[in-house]
């Protein structure tokens, strides 16, 4: 991985109504690096998860990726970017296999059966596969989405709340996965309200709400 | 491209399917306006083949206008849109894989099922066969303008009487051009001027719709 990926936020600004939620907010992200963005409720930390993602668009600022406009980049940014929201993106109506087979091809990475079946087995769903996903917990459906995580390429991770829902065997696993991923120059930007504790790596903290 | 054209009509069919219920109340939806009027109007065979193909006409843009809600709000209260928003395909690959699915399911079987429901208006065969043909060409564009609609009114609290607000207007050029096509093979006339503008109607929409819904899907998400 010789190219030099990295994710910018430039001078970004985001207002809901009247209230403007943060301005002026700049950050470089390289690879190998955690960004824990944190601070309290409606401090805007999903929407500018939703604004790095290209999702939302800011009222004022760019997010640059590899120095150029991510949203301008269209395909080739969300190519490189995986993005988790606080939804969890699953079906009611299907198995936990269909759901993580069908997210990964949306993601332009099919998986094949034994794939994904040997994701759900890591992230604790062994004998819950093929059941429909209304029949799941809470937590159980939170893994559905996090075994995305498990069989990814993105280099760029964007988490919102990843670890709400799960016991701290899943916690653990998805922290080491974090680290696996960071280890090999993927970067991630992450809320969570909980202390995060990847191993080897210092998380840079963005705290919202300050200004 | 292509691929996941075809993963999204497979995996809109596939939840169709495991919620037979909601296709089936659109289609018996079809069956019981269309069965009402004979039952209203009476018996007389003249005044029936007259008003035949408008009430199936109308009765098909109400069925299939039912359904639209359901096209993109599920996705988008769990989720999912995000996530298709942010495939690395273009947003109106897979918002014509919906589309299509949506078409699969609540237009084709109205189209299918029309023969079997003319005949209660005493139709001649060969105008059946011109009712198919004009419902075949014209439902995909019911699905295609609604997709627009539903799109538009995604999120907003009553958005399905507004959506059908939106779109019957919409449907006009459709319902006349098709109603049109079956009354002039009645009165011995070729269908074929009708049919024609309803397949580049069809074409028309084929190329624009698909974008169109999908800027209206990225606002609706901001």
């Amino acid at each position: 991985m010789l190219e030099a990926r990295t994710l910018e936020a430039h001078n970004l600004a985001c207002q809901r109504g009247d209230r403007t939620l943060f301005s002026g907010l700049t950050f470089t992200l390289s690879p190998g690096e955690l960004l824990q963005v944190a601070g309290p409720n409606g401090s805007g930390k999903t929407s500018l998860l939703k604004i790095l993602c290209g999702i939302s668009s800011p009222i004022e600022g760019e997010v640059l990726w590899q120095g150029k406009n991510a949203r301008k980049q269209g395909e080739d940014f969300r190519a490189n970017m995986l993005y988790l929201g606080h939804h969890n993106a699953v079906k009611e109506d299907l198995s936990a296999l269909e759901n993580l087979r069908i997210a990964a091809t949306l993601a332009g990475e099919p998986l094949g059966d034994e794939q994904a079946l040997d994701a759900l087995d890591r992230i604790g769903l062994l004998g819950r596969e093929y059941l429909p996903a209304k029949v799941l917990s809470q937590g159980q459906k939170r893994r559905v989405t996090l075994a995305r995580l498990l069989v990814s390429r993105a280099p760029l991770w964007i988490l919102d709340e990843p670890l709400t829902a799960l016991d701290v065997k899943a916690i653990d696993l998805i922290q080491s996965r974090l680290a696996e991923h960071l280890a090999a120059q993927g970067m991630v930007v992450l809320t969570t309200h909980q202390p995060i504790d990847v191993p080897g790596i210092t998380p840079r903290r963005l705290e919202m709400g300050a200004a | 491209m292509s691929k996941i054209l075809l993963a999204i009509i497979h995996r809109d069919l596939l939840l169709a399917y495991r919620r037979r219920a909601d296709v089936l109340t659109t289609l018996f939806f079809f069956v019981i306006v269309v069965s009402l009027f004979p039952l209203g109007v009476g018996p007389e065979m003249k005044t029936l083949r007259l008003i035949a193909p408008g009430v199936v006409w109308v009765a098909a843009l109400l069925a299939s206008m039912l359904s639209l809600g359901r096209l993109f709000s599920a996705d988008y209260q769990d989720g999912t849109l995000e996530q298709m928003a942010l495939a690395p395909q273009p947003l109106w690959t897979i918002v014509l894989g919906k589309i299509t699915a949506h078409w699969m399911v609540s237009g084709l079987p109205l189209a299918l099922m029309a023969p079997v429901l003319g005949l209660q208006f005493d139709l001649p065969p060969d105008a059946l066969t011109v009712l198919v043909i004009s419902l075949l060409l014209g439902t995909p564009i019911l699905s295609m303008i609604g997709a627009i609609g539903a799109a538009l009114t995604l999120g907003l609290r009553g958005g399905g009487v507004l959506l059908s607000l939106l779109v019957l207007p919409l449907y006009i050029p459709v319902l006349i051009f098709g109603a049109g096509a079956v009354e002039a093979t009645m009165v011995g006339i070729s269908p074929e001027g009708h049919l024609s503008l309803l397949a580049a109607f069809l074409i028309f929409a084929l190329l624009a719709t698909p974008f169109v819904s999908a800027v209206a899907l990225r606002i609706a998400m901001e």
